[in-house]
C-alpha cells in the first residue's frame, strides 16, 4: 500500500526515465460517504501500471461498472487524486509538478471521453473545439497555420473538413463527433491517449472507424493508447494487452491472447463466457450462473460471493497475483502453484 | 412501389391463429415543423407462436418506434399513417382506448429498456405486480395474490422475499427480472422487449436474456426483441429482421441472416462486428445514416452502398422472397435474375445468388 517499495525504481524527480513515460505507482482511491457513520469504497486498490516511451502500446483496461477502470483512467489523467500511491509522468509526480511540466503533461496525455454529446458545448460550432487548444498551447503563429493544423487533424482521423467545419455538434453523427474528439487530441501530438469507452455510444457501423483510427494513431504516429472498455471483443481486436478489473482490484492481466482466449480467473471466465457472439453456432455456455449473496462479509477475495470455485481460505485471505503464464498474472488461489507476482508493474508480464 | 405489394400473398396473410402478430404496411411518421420524419416507412412482418424475432438496427432506423406503435404507446408528434397491426387476428389500430388498455398486458406486454425507470420507486414489488392484474379485473384473495406473485418471481429466478422490497433495494438485473415477471403476469401472446439489457453488465445481461427466453418458451408467447447488438440477437432470436432508414431491408432465420446475409447493408454490418476468435482489420460502413426527414430517393441505402447501381437512385427496391421465409429488398436480386419480373440489364451482375440458401 505504501509507495516506498517500488520495484521499477522511479527515476529521480527531475531526470526523465527513458524507458518509462508514465507510471501509475500503486495507486488507490477510497471514496468516503456518510456523515456520522462513514462507509468507505475502495474504487481502486493498489494498481501499478506503466506506459513505456518506446514502443507505443495499446493496453485495454476492462471490467464491469464499478470495477474501477474509469477511476484508474481519471487518476492517470490527474482528474482524481489518489488516496495512496502516485502517478509519475516522465519521472515527475503529476500532483507536484511545476507549471511547465504540468503544461507538458496536459498536452502529451490526452483523453477521449465516452459521451460524444457531453464533450461539446452545443452553442459553439465544432471549429471551436479544434481552435481552442491551438490558442491555448500556441500551436500556430498565424490564422492560416491554425487552419492548416485543423484540416490536417481532421484528415488524419478520416473526416472531410467541408462536412465537419462550420457545423454545430448536433449536426454531426455520434461517430463524427467522436472522431472530432480524436482529431482534437491528435492535434496536440500527444504521447498517450486515454480513451474511456470511446465507442460505447456509437452505432456498430461507425464503431469500427473509431477503433481503426485509434489503431492508426498508434501505428503511424507512435501514440500509446489506454483503452478503457467493458467490451472484451473490441478490446481483443484493438489491444495487445489487457487488464481485467473487479471491484477496484486487478483480477487478471496479460496479453489478450492469453487472457481472453484462455481465461484463468473465475471472473474473467464468467465475462468471456457472457460475450454474446454474433453466431448462432456459438451459443452462450450454461455455466456461470451464480447466486448473488452480497451480504457475506469477507476480508478475503472480493470475488468470493460470486465465485463458483470459492474455497474456504478465499473468504479470509485476499489472494495475491500469481504468474500463471508467460504473459499473464491471475489473482486467484486456484493458481497458487505458480510463483507469486512480486514485480508490481503489470507491464512486466505484458506481451510485445 | 410500396414494399408490401409485390410479396407473395401467401407469405403475409396470417395463416391461422398460430400467428399472434401480423404487421402490414406500417408507417409511423413524426410530424415536425420541417415536415414528416418517416421513422417507420412501410414495414410488414409477422411473428408466429413461440417464435422470437429480433429487430436489429442502428439509432434512427425506426426499431424503437415500431415497439411503441405495437403497444400503441406512441405519442404525438408520432402518428400511425398507414398499415395494420393484427394482434390475434384483430387490428389494434381500430381499437378504442379502453380496449387498447385492456389488451396491453393481457395480450401484448412490454419489457422496457430501463426497468430502473419503469418501476414505481415508492411501491413494493408485490404491489406493482398485483397492480396490473387488478387493473384487468382479476379478483383474488390476498393469499392467492401472494402465491401468484411468488410463482411469478420464482419463474424469473427471484426469491419470494423480493416481493416485499422496493425497487431501489434491487440490483439492475433483479429489476429487469421484475419487469419480465410483470410482463408475463397475464400470459400475453406477444412479448416486446426494447433493448432490455442496455444498461446491464455482460454477465447480468446474459442471465436476463436467458430468463426472458425461458419464460417466453414456457408460456409459448411470440416475442420481439428490439436492439442494436447483433451478438445478443444471435443468442436470443430465432428470426432476425435488419432495419435501415425506417424499413426492414432483410428478414429471415437467425442462422441464414447471420451466416449468409443477402442485403449489402446486412453484409457490411455483419462483417463490421468484432469477435474474439481472429484479429483482423475492422471494417466499417462508409457514409452516414440517412436523414429520415429528407430520405434519399430510390433505395434508402444507396448513398452508402458499394454495390449501388443506377436503378438504386431512382426506384425503391421491392421486398421479395429470396428463399423459404427469407425476404429482402434490394435491386441486386433482380440483377441476378432469379426472382425478377423486370431485370434491368445494366450494371454489374450481382454475385448474390438467391433462392439457394437454406
Amino acid at each position: 500500500m505504501t509507495t516506498e517499495t517500488i520495484d521499477q525504481p522511479a527515476a529521480p524527480a527531475t531526470v526523465p526515465a527513458a524507458s518509462q513515460l508514465l507510471l501509475a505507482d500503486a495507486v488507490s482511491k477510497i471514496y468516503e460517504s456518510g456523515t456520522f457513520r462513514k462507509s468507505y469504497t475502495h474504487a481502486l486498490d493498489t494498481v501499478t501500471l506503466s506506459v513505456p516511451a518506446e514502443p507505443p502500446t495499446i493496453t485495454a483496461i476492462a471490467g464491469e461498472s464499478g470495477s474501477g477502470k474509469t477511476t484508474l483512467a481519471r487518476t492517470i489523467l490527474g482528474l482524481v487524486r489518489p488516496t495512496a500511491g502516485r502517478v509519475l509522468y516522465r519521472g515527475e509526480d503529476i500532483a507536484m509538478m511545476n507549471r511547465r511540466s504540468h503544461e507538458r503533461f496536459r498536452r502529451e496525455v490526452q483523453v477521449v471521453f465516452q459521451d460524444p454529446f457531453e464533450s461539446y458545448n452545443p452553442f459553439y460550432k465544432v471549429d471551436h473545439v479544434l481552435r481552442t487548444p491551438i490558442r491555448r498551447y500556441k500551436l500556430a503563429q498565424s490564422r492560416d497555420e491554425a487552419q492548416e493544423i485543423v484540416l490536417n487533424a481532421l484528415r488524419t482521423v478520416g473526416l472531410r473538413p467541408d462536412e465537419t467545419l462550420g457545423r454545430y455538434p448536433h449536426q454531426l453523427s455520434g461517430g463524427q463527433r467522436q472522431r472530432v474528439m480524436v482529431a482534437r487530441a491528435v492535434m496536440l501530438e500527444p504521447k498517450i491517449i486515454v480513451a474511456d469507452e470511446p465507442v460505447s455510444m456509437v452505432d456498430a457501423s461507425l464503431r469500427a472507424t473509431i477503433l481503426e483510427t485509434l489503431r492508426e494513431m498508434n501505428e503511424q504516429l507512435g501514440i500509446s493508447v489506454l483503452y478503457i472498455t467493458h467490451d472484451l471483443t473490441t478490446a481483443y481486436q484493438l489491444a495487445e494487452n489487457i487488464i481485467i478489473m473487479y471491484q477496484g482490484r486487478v483480477a487478471e492481466a496479460g496479453s489478450v491472447d492469453e487472457v481472453i482466449n484462455s481465461p484463468t480467473h473465475p471472473y474473467t471466465q464468467q465475462l468471456v463466457d457472457s460475450i454474446p457472439h454474433p453466431d448462432p453456432d456459438t451459443q452462450w455456455g450454461t455455466g456461470g450462473e451464480t447466486t448473488f449473496s452480497p451480504d457475506i462479509a469477507t476480508t478475503g477475495c472480493n470475488f468470493y460471493d460470486r465465485c463458483p470455485n470459492a474455497m474456504e481460505h478465499c473468504r479470509t485471505t485476499s489472494p495475491p497475483m500469481f504468474r500463471n503464464g508467460a504473459n499473464r498474472v491471475s489473482r486467484c488461489y486456484l493458481h497458487d502453484d505458480h510463483d507469486e507476482f512480486t514485480d508490481k508493474d503489470l507491464r512486466a508480464v505484458f506481451a510485445g | 412501389m410500396t414494399t408490401q405489394e409485390q410479396i407473395d400473398p401467401a407469405d403475409t396473410e396470417p395463416a391461422n391463429g398460430d400467428v399472434p402478430l401480423c404487421v402490414q404496411g406500417l408507417k409511423v411518421y413524426y410530424h415536425t415543423r420541417r415536415g414528416p420524419v418517416k421513422a417507420v416507412d412501410g414495414v410488414s412482418f409477422e411473428v408466429a407462436k413461440g417464435e422470437r424475432l429480433g429487430l436489429v438496427g442502428e439509432s434512427g432506423s425506426g426499431k424503437s418506434t415500431i415497439a411503441l406503435a405495437l403497444m400503441r404507446a406512441h405519442k404525438p408528434p408520432a402518428k400511425i399513417e398507414a398499415g395494420k397491426i393484427l394482434l390475434n387476428g384483430s387490428d389494434m389500430l381500430e381499437d378504442d382506448e379502453d380496449t387498447t388498455r385492456f389488451r396491453r398486458l393481457s395480450e401484448v406486454a412490454m419489457v422496457p429498456q430501463g426497468a430502473l425507470n419503469s418501476l414505481n420507486p415508492v411501491m413494493r414489488i408485490r404491489d406493482q405486480i398485483i397492480d396490473g392484474l387488478k387493473d384487468h379485473q382479476i379478483r383474488l384473495s390476498k393469499t392467492e395474490f401472494n402465491e401468484k406473485v411468488a410463482s411469478l418471481l420464482a419463474s424469473v429466478g427471484l426469491p419470494a422475499e423480493t416481493s416485499n422490497r422496493f425497487p431501489h433495494e434491487l440490483s439492475g438485473g433483479m429489476k429487469q427480472r421484475v419487469a419480465i415477471a410483470i410482463a408475463i403476469s397475464m400470459n400475453p401472446s406477444l412479448i416486446i422487449a426494447d433493448e432490455p439489457t442496455s444498461a446491464l453488465d455482460v454477465v447480468v445481461q446474459k442471465q436476463v436474456v436467458q430468463t426472458l427466453k425461458e419464460v417466453q418458451q414456457r408460456i409459448g408467447a411470440a416475442a420481439i426483441m428490439i436492439g442494436h447488438d447483433m451478438g445478443l440477437m444471435a443468442q436470443f432470436a430465432s428470426r432476425i429482421g435488419i432495419m435501415y432508414g425506417g424499413k426492414i431491408v432483410e428478414i429471415g432465420s437467425a442462422r441464414s441472416v447471420l451466416k449468409d446475409p443477402k442485403h449489402p447493408y446486412s453484409k457490411m454490418l455483419i462483417s463490421s462486428l468484432p469477435d474474439t476468435r481472429s484479429k483482423r482489420k475492422l471494417l466499417s460502413i462508409p457514409g452516414l445514416p440517412p436523414s429520415l426527414l429528407n430520405p434519399p430517393p430510390g433505395c434508402v441505402f444507396h448513398p452508402r452502398c458499394t454495390e449501388a447501381m443506377d436503378i438504386c437512385k431512382r426506384e425503391i427496391p421491392a421486398e421479395q422472397l429470396l428463399s423459404e421465409a427469407r425476404l429482402g429488398a434490394c435491386h441486386l436480386y433482380n440483377e441476378a435474375g432469379a426472382n425478377s419480373e423486370s431485370a434491368n440489364g445494366e450494371g454489374a451482375n450481382g454475385e448474390s445468388a438467391n433462392g439457394t440458401a437454406s
